[in-house]
């Protein structure tokens, strides 16, 4: 899987939470929660689809890893075999 | 015996509601807590339960018609007991109103017809609120026709949350008390407790707060239940109603039912299945009707603490602000603390600033023994 298919997964189970939020208008580069209202039950279901979409366990202690887009995709790339 | 099944009041905000399906027929045999109906309300559309056994004999109120609250939509023939003749006299006890001395003494006040109305309360009794309802110019009488003004969208419901605040800050004498709540404990807890978790297992902070509020909340019973006709009943169970932001905009408080007698995994998977269903549609309306305190966090959006409005007819509410570390003065001298400032908002007809303080001490204590909630 290439980052661009990973980054289309990401923005697809951020979308299945907030389908508000239009791809074309994310910026890989700013903190994702600057971009998209997200609380904290929010949060827990995007990791969910996370790991429904890659098959990835994301521990708690490495929320702080996943900052921006670019962030996210360059955490599950490392991740996925 | 024909019951007539009537248009729920679905919070103290809402004043009329649209049939928007019916899941049953005539004949259709219902039992008590099926979901018959769905109601479009300012707040979305509501999963409407039946709270008796029976039958249902006739659709009174069709698709897309919309009534006001407390009007007939369906008669239902309770199990058991057969329908009473069409055309015969109703009994001297059936003609006459069940309306509390409370209720009956505002509508004397307010000049109502009492023997006019039709009741939302248990059994079918008139409430203060029906009275109040009926005596607003504004307001159709409480028979089975359409309204003609529509509201819609975000408009509709913050009409609603206007209306029902209004109400709150003009009729109950609010007092505040905060209290900053260290967080140590309950932060570690839930991270050794997480990390031997799959993500779909995981609990929020949220869930403690919500479960430490309805322990606390037990013993207070002056802080947990409703004021209705002048009269405050505590409630033996604690339903705690959620405050939800909508991705939409606005603002609903569905409950989380029993919340002191669950254990805290349920309490987390029936409070991301509320918050869900607040934004995907399939609340039901005892979710709306029921709660006895509502808890508002709004931890996640930055803020300190929450100073709230009273939801009537509960009597207070929590609030939550967020989780920061602050200097913090212990027995090894100040210290970096992750804390929250925890706050009540509650009702001086029914409780004073003493209890409320005494309330806020346990929820305090209660966050310090994580593994008990």
């Amino acid at each position: 899987m290439n980052a661009n298919q990973i980054r289309a997964g990401v923005v697809a189970a951020i979308q299945d939470v907030a389908p508000e939020v239009d791809a074309g208008d994310l910026v890989d580069e700013r903190p994702l929660r600057d971009q998209v209202d997200l609380d904290s039950m929010d949060w827990l279901n995007v990791i969910i689809g996370f790991h429904e979409r890659f098959g990835i366990q994301i521990p708690e202690t490495d929320y702080a890893r996943l900052g921006t887009l670019n962030d996210i995709v360059a955490y599950l790339g490392g991740r996925l075999p | 015996m024909l019951s007539e099944f009537r248009m729920p009041a679905l919070g103290a905000d809402m004043e009329e509601g649209t049939v928007a399906q019916w899941n049953v027929a005539p004949g259709s045999r219902v039992k008590r807590g099926d979901v018959v109906a769905v109601v479009e309300t300012d707040k979305g559309a509501i999963d409407v339960e039946i709270f008796e056994d029976g039958v249902v004999r006739e659709i009174v109120v069709q698709p897309g018609v919309k009534v006001p609250v407390g009007a007939v939509i369906a008669l239902v023939e309770r199990e058991g007991e057969p329908a009473t003749l069409a055309g015969a006299p109703p009994s001297p006890a059936a003609q006459r109103a069940k309306i509390s001395p409370a209720a009956r003494a505002r509508a004397r006040e307010l000049g109502v017809d009492v023997e006019s109305l039709q009741g939302t309360g248990p059994g079918g009794a008139i409430t203060r609120e029906d009275v109040e309802r009926a005596a607003r110019p504004a307001t159709a009488p409480a028979a089975a026709k359409p309204v003609a003004e529509e509201k819609a969208g975000e408009g509709g419901m913050r009409e609603a949350i206007a209306a029902a605040m209004s109400r709150s800050k003009r009729e109950i004498p609010h007092y505040y008390l905060a209290e900053p709540v260290p967080m140590r404990r309950a932060l570690d807890w839930l991270r050794d407790a997480n990390a031997q978790r799959p993500v779909n297992e995981r609990l929020l902070p949220a869930a403690l707060l919500l479960k430490a509020v309805a322990l606390a909340l037990q013993d207070f019973p002056e802080l947990n239940g409703v004021y209705e006709g002048g009269v405050f009943r505590a409630s033996a169970a604690v339903h705690v109603g959620v405050a939800v932001s909508l991705r939409g905009g606005g603002l609903i408080a569905p409950a989380l039912h029993d919340v002191a007698d669950k254990p805290l995994d349920l309490v987390m998977r029936e409070l991301a299945d509320l918050v869900r269903r607040c934004r995907a549609g399939g609340l039901r309306s005892s979710e709306l009707a029921d709660p006895t305190v509502t808890v508002s966090n709004l931890g996640d959006q930055g803020v300190e603490a929450v100073f709230g409005v009273i939801y009537p007819p509960q009597v207070a509410l929590v609030g939550f602000g967020g989780i920061a570390e602050r200097p913090w003065v212990d027995k090894s001298g100040v210290v970096a603390m992750p804390a929250l400032t925890a706050t009540l908002c509650a009702d001086h007809r029914v409780s004073d600033g003493h209890r409320g303080a005494l309330f806020m001490a346990r929820l305090r204590d209660q966050l310090q023994r994580p593994e008990a909630l």
